[in-house]
């Protein structure tokens, strides 16, 4: 006997008491947050930012965004997630609604290369009002050049659109940050991958 | 480890569902590109039983805070599964919802119906070892939005289930038998085949329902399977 999947359905606009409490002012506890390895996490400390952009080129402000990385040997936790580890924790959540810019902000470090893969990079799902089923993306980093090169992943996607998984790195006083914009649609639409 | 089957797109919406406004700007336009079957994918995160906490799966009482909230008490029962039956333990599923007037408690929730001072309207709950999972709450309330002219939600709740991997991520909405607005439900609607949006409507059950407590409601969740393991039993 074989199940039919159940439907994917929109967070809608009120997700925040509920998936993003801590972040948006509510007093209830979090399961994950913004920071995705803790000041104890081995490896090299990154900030990732960027915006969700619309077909018009708005920033969506009830976006909620979730990654899921590697840690710095390019191994995925197998350990329960907990907000309260201060190393490394492997699933990050925000939202884009407490940022003037309507930005996502994450506190992380930057994976090692999993084992079946030949470049590091970090899943990226993409959840908002307006969405029916929620988006995968990968955040590749530029500064890894000979190694995307190598990448059958991003090697598979047309050489046109390649850099809408790259995100751009910018050494800043408190430490290395990169950009990551995603673009639902227009001609710098991002690749979404079929999971 | 292996890998999951594929999403079956015929069980779901498609990005741009034009009905649904909001969808026309946002929902990615260029085809998906195929990804299959790495670690990446299949790998996820796990939650201790810790991460739900005291009354968490209670939302008549995780948020009270000078009586009980009003409206109708329910409990929602239900089995995490995957698409060949097999029961999905120990997974965490977070809820959220309006209150009994369908109202929210999030800060930008213009609908001129009054908070509930005892419910807040967000938990969590975690599956079992055999797939099954109970929370209670109050029969949230139909509310109106601005997607086309007298436009109102069927009475839902959100849930959002990770599953055992980031592929069987899952965000849905439970609606309720017989609820006259789901004809009219652009978001309901998204998903076009009947038969596959009809499994987000919970069923009623006398059996789970409380004598003098609280009425019962079955709701079942199917993930994406695994790929077939060899040499299993
Ligand atoms: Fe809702």
């Amino acid at each position: 006997m074989t199940y039919g999947e159940t439907p994917s359905q929109t967070v809608g606009p009120y997700f925040a008491y509920g998936l993003t409490p801590g972040q948006y002012g509510y007093d209830f506890s979090d399961i994950a947050n913004h920071i995705v390895a803790g000041p104890d996490a081995k490896g090299e400390h990154i900030r990732i930012i960027g915006q969700v952009l619309d077909g018009e080129g708005m920033p969506v402000s009830d976006a909620m965004i979730e990654i899921w990385q590697a840690d710095h040997e390019g191994v995925y936790r197998t350990e329960p997630v907990s907000i309260e580890n201060a190393g490394f924790r492997g699933l990050g959540r925000c939202g884009t609604g407490t940022d003037a810019q309507n930005r996502f902000v994450f506190e992380t470090i930057k994976p090692g290369c999993v084992v079946d893969a030949t470049a590091p990079f970090i899943n990226v799902t993409v959840f908002m009002r307006g969405m029916l089923v929620h988006a995968f993306t990968r955040l590749y980093f530029d500064d890894e050049a000979a190694a995307n090169a190598r990448c059958p992943v991003l090697q598979s996607v047309p050489a046109d659109r390649r850099d809408t998984l790259i995100a751009k790195r910018a050494d800043t006083a408190t430490g290395p940050e990169y950009c990551f914009d995603i673009h639902m649609q227009g001609n710098r639409e991002t690749v979404f991958f079929d999971v | 480890m292996s890998g999951f089957k594929p999403r079956d797109w015929s069980s779901h919406a498609p990005y741009i569902a034009p009905d649904y406004k909001s969808t026309i700007l946002r929902g990615p336009t260029k085809p998906l590109m195929s990804l299959s079957g790495g670690i990446s994918e299949a790998s996820g995160p796990v939650f201790a039983r810790a991460a739900v906490r005291d009354l968490d799966w209670d939302l008549t009482r995780n948020g009270r805070v000078n009586g009980e909230p009003i409206g109708e008490r329910i409990v929602v029962h239900g089995k995490v599964m995957d698409g060949d039956g097999r029961p999905v333990p120990h997974t965490l599923i977070e809820v959220w919802q309006a209150n009994a007037a369908g109202r929210y408690v999030h800060k930008v929730d213009q609908h001129d119906a009054p908070l509930d001072p005892n419910f807040r309207g967000s938990g969590r709950c975690m599956s079992d070892e055999n797939g099954n999972y109970v929370f209670y709450t109050i029969k949230p309330g139909a509310y109106p939005w601005g997607n086309h002219f007298n436009a109102w939600r069927p009475n839902h709740i959100h849930l959002s289930l990770f599953g055992p991997g980031f592929a069987t991520r899952l965000v849905t909405q439970m609606y309720f038998p017989g609820d006259p607005l789901l004809a009219l439900d652009p978001i309901f609607l998204g998903t076009p085949d009947e038969a596959a949006r009809n499994r987000l409507i919970s069923k009623f059950s006398i059996d789970k329902t409380e004598e003098g407590f609280a009425l019962g409601y079955q709701f079942d969740i199917v993930l994406r399977g695994r790929l077939a393991t060899p040499m299993e039993d």
